[in-house]
């Protein structure tokens, strides 16, 4: 088990100095001088301001000294926590509004993918070998799945929003209300919240339900299950035990989709003009902000990497195999 | 993309492919026609296909020309109305599509070939290669696919189809590896494999004409899906603003859509179409896909 655990964090650690390399590579080894072009093209109108900014991304790029020694300064900065300073919000520093708009992103990321991963096993394995289900059920997972978040974000902003007028389309609260601990606020909070949630977890839905599906056919072919059937154990009884057996990679698939499913919040939070990653995405494109855009970068490798190793924990404690030997989970 | 539908070797991995003949062949041909799944699927492919193709041959004008009236809902005259600038959503539906299609083949095919190919020799050389590549393949699969691109591709000055598609080719390739690689490890303990490496062959055609030839099925399947994902990863790139500059596709049209707020205004003709296009495009891929499977698997033709 230690050496399973181990092996995976090494994984993690490697995948980590990849995604830090791949950041400092990117602005310089792109054509063209990062500096000049993110200024030029971020339009800052007073030149004195200008020329600080100059001045400084100069210093932070270091691009006179010799590469080894960028790439040492990067890692000694990213080790401190800076992670330089945004241009669209000049002075502020990245982490900082990094820092305020992730709160709005797990809200909305974490209940959409626990739940949508819940209910969509149960349904997926409730449709499994039932002629009508598998019918109808099969086909809408698939569309489901097929959908571009953004557009079922749209369609339900349109539908349920802006023809039905039940939840407001955009932004994370009124701005009419202050951030408090009060009642009027939090259900303002929630009725905002709602529709990108939806969106998301019905996108999601889909995949697991079919996931669950075909996991179940698989296991109720295995020979346990024809076992069972032959010494007469009840159709319930058989279903339970293959459940717990699909379940197993459909715990590997949720580590497998988290990118996918972070995206899709990205996407749906511009729909929505939502306050997390996704509009901060946008603005920081659309202001030439790279620092700000790398800095997301990075933080959404670690939320993943962090993700990725709780799912390893969960599933050394539902499948006893990778406890005894690493037979099971080895990947 | 991996938990979709039918990916190749995670229903059923523990079952190896059997070899496959003539007999297979027009077997296979026989459960084909007669599978819905697959006739359904294919139909809609080829008919979205086929408009991509042939409907731009139809207009005359550019599909992001001001031609008509502004904001007009669908009529007899344009199909699909017009967007707030008078432009006729039907020429930018699908000259998109054709650049849908043009990213799903480029994008997915390039995945296609990386992945099968660090698979094929992870699978078949094993030890210390199936390591390296082993864990290359899993540094590559935890990295979210479009959080790399949009950092990668936001630095390119010049945006084209043919960049957005190598970039999404080369980020969205590790779980095809992976099930090919599990597929490969089992076929190279067979004994013809075996007979084949005694008398002295090459790797490389070991591998393909040994081992791919009877894997043949995942494959396909693979391509399809990774044709699919190479779809929506674009158009999750064209909503975000970084699509091909002064291009059209799909995911454009939605970009602009909500820039422009059609949703405020009510104007569902814009946002509508193109989106139900990628629904319905990746969709009937999947559905073609299990029908593919229905065929390929008998195990799963009871049903």
């Amino acid at each position: 088990m230690w050496r399973y655990m181990g092996r995976k964090l090494g994984i993690y650690g490697i995948t980590f100095v990849v995604a830090v390399t791949i950041n400092w590579m990117i602005p310089r080894f792109m054509p063209g001088d990062p500096v000049s072009s993110m200024l030029n093209r971020a339009s800052v109108s007073d030149p004195e301001a200008l020329e600080r900014m100059n001045t400084y991304y100069n210093e932070v790029f270091g691009l006179d000294t010799p590469l080894y020694q960028q790439y040492l300064s990067f890692w000694s900065g990213l080790l401190r926590g800076d992670l330089g300073i945004s241009v669209w919000l000049y002075p502020e520093p990245v982490t900082d509004i990094i820092l305020r708009h992730i709160p709005f992103t797990l809200g909305l990321l974490l209940p959409a993918i626990i739940l949508s991963w819940i209910v969509g096993n149960r349904f997926g394995a409730f449709a499994a070998r039932s002629k009508i289900l598998d019918n109808t059920v099969l086909p809408l997972g698939y569309i489901l799945t097929a959908t571009p978040y953004m557009w079922l974000a749209l369609l339900l902003a349109w539908a349920l929003g802006v023809v039905g007028g039940f939840f407001p389309t955009a932004g994370g609260y009124s701005f009419a209300l202050t951030p408090s601990w009060s009642w009027p606020f939090i259900s303002n909070l929630l009725t905002h919240w709602f529709l990108p949630f939806l969106s998301m977890f019905l996108v999601a839905l889909g995949g697991w339900a079919i996931g669950m599906r075909n996991m179940i056919i698989y296991e109720l072919e295995a020979d346990y299950s024809n076992y069972l059937q032959a010494l007469g154990a009840p159709r319930r009884l058989i279903r339970r035990y293959a459940f717990r057996n699909a379940m197993l990679p459909q715990i590997t698939g949720l580590a497998v989709q988290l990118g996918t499913i972070i995206a899709g919040a990205l996407l749906t939070e511009i729909v929505f003009n939502y306050p997390g990653l996704g509009t901060l995405v946008l603005n920081s494109l659309n202001n030439n902000d790279f620092f700000l855009l790398q800095g997301i970068f990075l933080f959404v490798v670690v939320g993943v990497l962090i993700a990725n190793f709780i799912i390893d924990i969960i599933y050394v404690l539902v499948d006893p195999r990778t406890r005894v030997q690493m037979t099971g989970g080895a990947s | 993309m991996t938990n979709v539908p039918a990916t190749p070797g995670a229903a059923d991995s523990g079952a190896a492919p059997e070899p496959a003949g003539e007999r297979k062949v027009s077997e296979g041909l026989h459960f084909a026609r007669r599978n819905p799944k697959l006739l359904i699927g294919t139909g809609i492919v080829l008919a979205l296909l086929f408009t991509g193709l042939i409907g731009p041959l139809f207009i005359d004008q550019g599909p992001n020309v001001y031609v008509g009236p502004k904001s007009q809902p669908p009529s007899s005259e344009y199909w699909m109305g017009t967007t707030s600038f008078g432009q006729d959503i039907w020429a930018q539906f699908v000259y998109g599509l054709r650049s849908t299609f043009l990213v799903g083949a480029l994008g997915g095919g390039i995945a296609f070939v990386v992945g099968t190919a660090v698979g094929f020799v992870a699978g078949f050389k094993g030890g210390l290669v199936d390591e390296l590549l082993n864990m290359f393949t899993n540094v590559v699969l935890v990295l979210p696919t479009l959080v790399v691109l949009i950092v990668a591709v936001a630095y390119l000055d010049v945006r084209g189809v043919v960049v957005q598609a190598l970039f999404i080719g080369l980020t969205s390739w590790p779980w095809a590896a992976r099930a090919v690689r599990s597929q490969a490890l089992s076929l190279a303990t067979r004994d013809y494999v075996d007979l084949a490496r005694l008398s002295g062959r090459r790797t490389w055609r070991i591998i393909t004409t040994e081992i791919a030839p009877n894997m043949s099925s995942y494959l396909v399947m693979s391509f399809i899906l990774l044709f699919g994902g190479a779809i929506l990863i674009a158009a999750g790139l064209d909503f975000i603003g970084l699509g091909p500059a002064n291009g059209v596709s799909l995911g454009l049209m939605l970009e602009s859509a909500v820039a422009w707020s059609a949703l405020q205004l009510g104007m569902w003709w814009w946002f509508i179409p193109p989106g139900a296009g990628i629904t319905l495009l990746v969709g009937s891929m999947y559905i073609l896909n299990v029908g593919l499977d229905e065929v390929f698997n008998p195990k799963l033709r009871e049903l």
